[in-house]
């Protein structure tokens, strides 16, 4: 029989095979936020499709025909719907995430598992949001005849990057919010401001080229880039050194913000 | 069997035979810092900006703006496989707090904890559950937070849904349940774990008597078939059904461990000498003997009923003729003061008090939540202002019961804890024109002997031969 130890500062060494442990519970939060959703709505699962189908029209409407931004061959319905698909499941998961710790403090007041299975479900939930979501680019897709090109492959790579920055970055709102619960007031005005601020409603190439490095350090450029360049190829540009910081960030944020979610992750129940 | 080695029972050494060791636990609070954490982000930059100028400054002054608490302090035990045992003592002595700590669910300041098997704790029933998700959902859910895998619940599905008795209602929003059936359920997914350590927390609060008996009887039978249990409960009768020894926590520390029988009746010893209510006027030769808290049936307890008759018995002896004293009587609960009796309004005073006596007060059907209470008194004087007897502490009570005999069948239960103490009864008028009356059942004798919880024993046994 193994012994467990409870010990001040001790570093659990079980913590791992703990979230394997309780890797059903991932599945059954998950669940339970995408079964309890869409409870007692008249469209139900239609709100994922309907939500971008709305953001897509506005955005193309508002940049490619009042802002006449360069579509570069594309149908600008397309352009935008590659842009929004990334930046919805990442803002998604960031205010959801955010949230979940919190939303969950009952959970985490009175039963142990580890925590990091409350945010990672709640990015899962947004990213099957993300699939749902997927379906239409799918439609529109085929709807343009437009044909995705080799590097298509490289897709799964990019929805991993936007899948850690999502993990990431919700690992630090998530705690961070434990005890600040200004985060409340932040996350919102960061979607917000990170829709304009991210290449979703036109392409990277209108910002002038000695800007493009500066402007390649929030990594939602390198990924919505790179989700172009897979789904509309050539036509589309990809500033390679972009998704190279990408990356980089992406490791940095999933380091950092492990490293500060299981420091902190000890006292929630004190704090929350 | 077969293989029983003759040996077998010395392989068991005394290491391998302990369940849960505690060596020196201690949990600190701090209250003042926890404070101004909460206050948000502000706070942080303005320490952050602080810093460098109060670090310059003596760092003893810092400190003091700290309170400290210590939920904790050197707790030691060490509890044997099998064993099962109830942790007893007052509201913020650390019962929680060691159950949180054993649960992995706060980490201790100091101190080590060593445990040997599967834990699962029960600290509140239903933790997790969804109100939008129907009760089938719902036991998947809570069995997963608990630590069952899927395939164990898939397994005990059938057996957790008849032990809840809602087949009926098994695909249906648990939000349209009535608080019982809420309360079924979820102990129903509770009772199915199979670990070897269970830690329970005052989950028999709610629910009605019939349910509490079940979860008790579950309870029971579980520690019989040789796992180790840890109940905290103010429910004394519970406590000395269940267990066989009792660790009793005061201020953090652990101030008995034994024989249930023995601790408990050292615990209710202490209560009563711990407000002590003796104490002396040598101005007036006055002394206030003792106050004896009685039932409606005249017994001397702690422990009363809702809708029972709490009667306080002043006993004083004076040694000079007292006055028209006034006397005031007040039962204070958690968060302030419930009802007074008080002779400076009703103007019943007494035209004077002489030689040894008593005063009594009964305060008819007491309509008081499940929650602890302590009785505090005053005498004054003749003239008003002189005090014989000034403001003191000198009784408390518990009152334990079933809150549906207060007509309350709400989802939310367990927050009766926290409620103010003091239930009118009252009538809804709703939009639509229904009315609903809410008010407590007076319990008649024989019905509160009835479902005394210390005719336990049985329905254990009963549990048994099913």
């Amino acid at each position: 029989m193994t012994e467990l130890v409870i010990e001040a500062g001790r570093t659990e060494r079980e913590y791992w095979r703990d979230l394997w442990r309780y890797r059903e519970l991932f599945y059954f939060l998950a669940w339970r936020d995408l079964l309890v959703r869409y409870k007692q709505t008249f469209v139900g699962v239609g709100w994922s499709l309907i939500r971008p189908m709305l953001t897509m029209l506005v955005l193309t409407v508002v940049f490619g025909k009042l802002g006449k931004m360069p579509s570069g061959g594309m149908p600008y319905p397309l352009l935008v719907l590659c842009g929004m698909l990334p930046w919805q499941f990442f803002s998604g998961a960031m205010s959801e995430s955010g949230n979940s710790l919190v939303s969950n403090s009952n959970l985490i007041s009175k039963v142990y598992f580890p925590r990091l299975v409350i945010t990672a479900s709640s990015v899962i939930t947004s990213f099957v949001d993300f699939l749902i979501s997927a379906i239409f680019l799918v439609v529109l897709m085929l709807w343009y005849h437009s044909k995705p090109p080799a590097g298509v492959l490289f897709l799964p790579f990019f929805v991993l990057l936007v899948f850690g920055a999502a993990l990431g970055v919700g690992m630090w709102i998530s705690a961070l919010m434990v005890e600040y619960r200004d985060f409340r007031f932040i996350v919102p005005f960061l979607v917000q401001f990170g829709l304009y601020v991210s290449p979703v409603g036109f392409q990277t190439s209108i910002v002038p080229e000695r800007f493009r490095a500066l402007y390649a350090l929030n990594p939602m450029v390198g990924i919505i880039d790179g989700f172009r360049w897979c789904l509309l190829g050539s036509r589309s540009s990809i500033y390679l050194p972009g998704v190279a910081f990408a990356l980089i960030e992406v490791i940095l944020l999933i380091a950092s913000g492990l490293w500060y979610f299981r420091k902190t992750e000890r006292t929630f129940a004190d704090v929350i | 069997m077969l293989f029983d080695a003759p040996n077998t029972p010395n392989v068991k050494s005394d290491m391998s035979n302990s369940a849960i060791t505690i060596e020196n636990l201690s949990k600190r609070y701090t209250i003042g810092h926890q404070r101004a954490k909460g206050d948000g982000l502000r706070h942080a930059f303005e320490s952050a900006i602080r810093a460098p100028i109060s670090w310059l400054r003596s760092r003893r002054q810092k400190k003091l703006e700290q309170v400290d608490f210590w939920a904790l302090r050197d707790v030691s035990v060490r509890i044997s496989q099998g064993e099962v045992i109830g942790i007893i003592g007052r509201n913020g002595a650390g019962k929680s707090t060691l159950l949180k700590i054993l649960s992995r669910i706060t980490v201790p300041t100091t101190g080590v904890v060593r445990i040997n098997g599967r834990v699962a704790s029960l600290l509140e029933v239903g933790t997790g559950f969804h109100q939008e998700l129907t009760g089938r959902e719902n036991i998947f859910l809570n069995g997963a937070i608990l630590g069952m895998s899927r395939a164990e619940i898939i397994r005990k599905f059938d057996e957790i849904v008849e032990f809840s008795e809602i087949e009926e209602f098994i695909d249906t929003p648990v939000k349209r349940y009535s608080s019982g059936m809420y309360v079924r359920l979820a102990f129903a997914v509770a009772a199915h774990l199979e670990p070897e350590i269970l830690i329970v927390d005052e989950v028999l609060a709610v629910g009605d008597s019939a349910f509490q008996k079940k979860c008790l009887g579950k309870m029971g039978s579980f520690a019989q078939s040789g796992r180790t249990v840890l109940f905290v409960s103010h429910n004394m009768e519970a406590v000395k059904t269940l267990c066989n020894r009792c660790i009793w926590l005061r201020d953090g520390r652990v101030q008995q461990d034994g024989a249930v029988d023995e601790v408990i009746e050292d615990y209710f010893k202490s209560i009563s000498n711990e407000v002590s209510a003796h104490c002396v006027n040598a101005d007036y030769g006055f002394t206030l003997d003792k106050v004896v808290l009685r039932n409606s049936w005249g017994e001397e307890t702690s422990q009363f009923r809702p809708g029972e008759d709490l009667v306080v018995e002043v006993s004083y002896d004076a040694k000079k003729r007292i006055d028209r004293p006034i006397l005031a009587i007040g039962v204070i609960g958690t968060n302030g003061s419930c009802f007074t009796s008080n002779m400076l309004l009703d103007g019943n005073r007494p035209e004077f008090l002489e030689g040894t006596g008593q005063i009594k007060c009964t305060f008819k059907s007491i309509p008081l939540l499940p929650q602890s209470y302590t009785v505090k008194l005053i005498l004054r004087a003749e003239n008003v202002t002189d005090l014989i007897i000034p403001y003191r502490e000198v009784a408390l009570f518990n009152v334990v019961g079933d809150l549906a005999d207060y007509g309350y069948r709400g989802e939310f239960l367990t927050w009766a804890s926290r409620s103010t103490p003091v239930v009118a009864p009252y009538e809804w008028c709703l939009p639509d024109g229904t009315t609903t009356s809410v008010a407590l059942i007076r319990q008649d004798i024989s019905k509160g002997k009835e479902t005394s919880i210390s005719e336990m024993p049985q329905t254990v046994a009963m549990h048994e031969t099913e």
